[in-house]
């Protein structure tokens, strides 16, 4: 939802970074608001989810020029755990599987670790219990899945549900979904978007990155932004991600280099 | 005097020592360990150039030497009780101290008893591989044996525990343990090694399953990181029979576990299960061979090893499956973890399959701490020290996790949380 007058929440100006010295955002600038949800497309390599892995600290990513500032605060030289407990969340396009690690001790180890980083007291087994059985409402999650390791032997639909039960808890300010939507089925998809949508409140906003426009009949995004080369080198509203499902980015790219 | 000659010297006063501490019980034992001490004669004291001991160093033993116990004092009685206090499980005991049996501390019943009280088995000193230097300057010495014998269909339901503590500094002990389960018998043995000080331990472990019967063996060695463990577990394993162990390798400055399983009927299943996490400069070697015989068996081995700062991890994994091991189905893993630089670890799977319907699967994987996975944990909130010390933890526990006996289990989860911090 727009609202010119929401404040900012994120900010990021002439974002430069690389990886392993090869330069892949080249100049990105994007900013987003509270209640907003902004779609993030683009062909393969074009730097989307190395933007998602540098807002979220991916220790790989050099950010060479530029600046981020999540909430007024720069984010250069706050660790990952410090960006998640600011309020920044990734869904991972592939979320990890961490064997003899349960999921229900890990997300009572990340939920307490939020509540230490705001100066609360951590919340005892029982209580968490009590929280994370109604969360895994939220994402229509079977309960018995809190007590397998994380992510092992999960489907593809359980792991990116999974992603979002985590997302319900920690109640980020920013999440950004990267491709949670691609390799799932249209129940577990319709899943994936109520539960992203029942989350939205005014005072945050989400980042969706996706191939599919299908993604987006789903999660309405307010503004569509196409990545090229490490850019945003078009934003439009919702129209604009119809227009590439019918016609793909050629006529975009051509466009670009008539304009250039 | 040559390095060869230093060597020899060794073993010669280690068995002379060995001697002196041997008690004699019947015409049985004495034939017995004058063939053992004949084998030790024969032998030379190990060196790195044996292939069997490439990679575990034994030289720095020869600067020690080493003195059987003089006897049990009330103090180092009262040093033992208050390691035991810890570790008791409250059941079926069997408690000995610097290689003495000691009746005050221990709980006999049920089939367990000690050599003593008993005429030898015909079984003692019979697996094969009795022959190998240190098994032989054990049977050779050894002062008293715990025995543990079930009888047929008899299924005990509390774990039989067996607890040697060495209690000083540069002490000679020699542990010594058979066990035997007769037919359709199910019995679980708990054997614990913890001592305090810069001895040397020299163990040996019979266990015979015969037909159909079941044992359950956990093995956890948690000496003093001054102490020198050496321990050999022969397994004999009759037809039909199931012999499922763990073994947690944790203390000692060098460890050296030799695990052997012999089949001597067809469709036995084997399970062994091990775990080293060692760190500073300890070393932990596991050599084990499981020897096919017959078909339809099967063995499924795991061993895990963390190694931290300058710690040095060894494993040997042989499986041998010749012509008349048909229908075998065989599994080895070697998973290891390293965590610093100068952390090290030789590891050598060694499957020899003459048999040509079987099933065998091997692998060793060597790796740090995934960094994707650590960074899934921070992008949670998890900063990067607890979300290592959460991967090691879990690397660890899945080898803790199924040790059926409760107290045992927990006493491992809490060592493993200590040790991860």
């Amino acid at each position: 939802m727009i609202n010119s007058d929401a404040k900012t929440i994120l900010s990021v100006r002439d974002l430069r970074a690389s990886v392993d010295g090869t330069e892949i955002l080249k100049g990105l600038n994007l900013e987003v608001k509270a209640g907003e949800i902004h779609a993030i497309m683009g062909l393969n390599g074009s730097g989307k989810s190395t933007f998602s892995k540098v807002l979220a600290g991916h220790p790989d990513y050099e950010v060479t020029s530029g600046t981020i500032e999540f909430n007024g605060q720069d984010l250069s030289g706050l660790e990952p755990h410090e960006r998640a407990t600011a309020g920044i969340f990734l869904a991972f396009q592939y979320p990890l599987e961490i064997p003899g690690v349960s999921n229900r001790e890990f997300l009572r180890v990340a939920y307490n670790s939020h509540r230490k980083a705001r100066g609360e007291d951590e919340v005892d087994v029982f209580d968490f219990d009590d929280l994370i059985e109604e969360k895994t409402d939220l994402v229509k999650m079977d309960t018995s899945f809190l007590d397998r390791s994380v992510n092992e032997g999960f489907s593809g639909g359980e792991k990116k549900r999974n992603e979002i039960l985590q997302m319900a808890l920690l109640e980020p300010t920013l999440a950004i979904l990267d491709e949670t939507d691609s390799g799932l089925d249209i129940d577990a998809l319709k899943t994936v978007a109520e539960g992203v949508n029942k989350l939205a409140t005014p005072n945050s906003a989400n980042l969706v990155i996706t191939h599919y426009q299908r993604l987006l009949n789903y999660i309405v995004p307010d503004y569509v932004h196409v990545m090229c080369g490490g850019q945003i080198i078009k934003t439009g509203s919702r129209e604009l991600a119809l227009a590439l499902e019918a016609k793909g980015y050629e006529w975009l790219l051509e466009e670009q280099a008539v304009a250039s | 005097m040559s390095a060869v000659a230093v060597r020899d010297r060794y073993l010669e006063s280690l068995l002379n020592q060995a001697t002196l501490a041997a008690k004699t019980s019947s015409l049985t034992l004495d034939t017995l360990r004058a063939t053992a001490k004949a084998l030790v004669q024969e032998q030379a004291f190990p060196s790195n150039r044996d292939e069997d001991w490439r990679f575990t160093d034994l030289s720095s033993m020869l600067e020690t030497v080493f003195q059987v116990p003089d006897g049990v004092t009330d103090t180092t009685l009262d040093q033992a009780k208050a390691l035991l206090a810890d570790i008791s499980l409250g059941t079926y005991q069997a408690v000995f101290v610097n290689g003495t049996f000691v009746d005050s501390l221990s709980n006999l019943g049920d089939g367990l008893n000690v050599l003593s009280r008993l005429a030898a088995p015909d079984s003692l000193g019979q697996v094969q591989g009795n022959n190998e230097v240190f098994t032989a300057l054990n049977t050779a010495g050894f002062t008293d044996a715990a025995v543990i014998h079930v009888a047929k269909n008899t299924v005990v339901e509390q774990p039989v525990q067996i607890i040697y503590l060495t209690v000083g500094d540069t002490l000679f002990v020699q542990p010594r343990c058979l066990v035997v389960a007769e037919a359709s018998s199910a019995v679980t043995l708990v054997e614990e090694f913890h001592s305090n000080g810069s001895s040397f331990t020299n163990s040996v472990t019979e266990v015979w399953v015969q037909d159909n019967a079941e044992v359950t063996h956990l093995r956890l060695q948690q000496e003093s990181t001054k102490t020198v463990h050496i321990g050999k577990t022969a397994v004999s394993q009759a037809r039909d029979s199931r012999y499922r162990s763990t073994t947690l390798n944790l203390g000692a400055r060098i460890s050296r576990h030799n695990l052997e399983v012999y089949q001597a009927g067809p469709q036995t299943e084997t399970t062994l299960n091990g775990l080293t996490a060692i760190r500073d400069k300890q070393l932990a070697d596991t050599h084990s061979l499981i020897a096919l015989n017959h078909p339809h068996g099967t063995a499924d081995q795991l061993q895990k090893n963390i190694m931290d700062e300058r710690a040095h991890g060894v494993f040997n994994g042989r499986v041998y499956v010749p012509q008349k091991a048909q229908l075998t189905n065989a599994s080895q893993l070697n998973r290891n973890l390293l965590l610093a630089p100068k952390c090290r670890i030789d590891t050598k799977p060694e499957l020899d399959i003459v048999a040509n319907d079987v099933k065998c699967a091997h692998g060793a994987t060597i790796s740090q701490l995934a960094p994707d996975e650590v960074f899934y944990l921070q992008s949670r909130g998890i900063n990067h020290d607890q979300a290592q010390r959460l991967l090691i933890y879990a690397f660890a526990m899945e080898m803790i996790e199924p040790i059926p006996v409760a107290p045992l289990r927990e006493r491992m989860t809490q060592y493993i949380q200590q040790w991860t911090v």
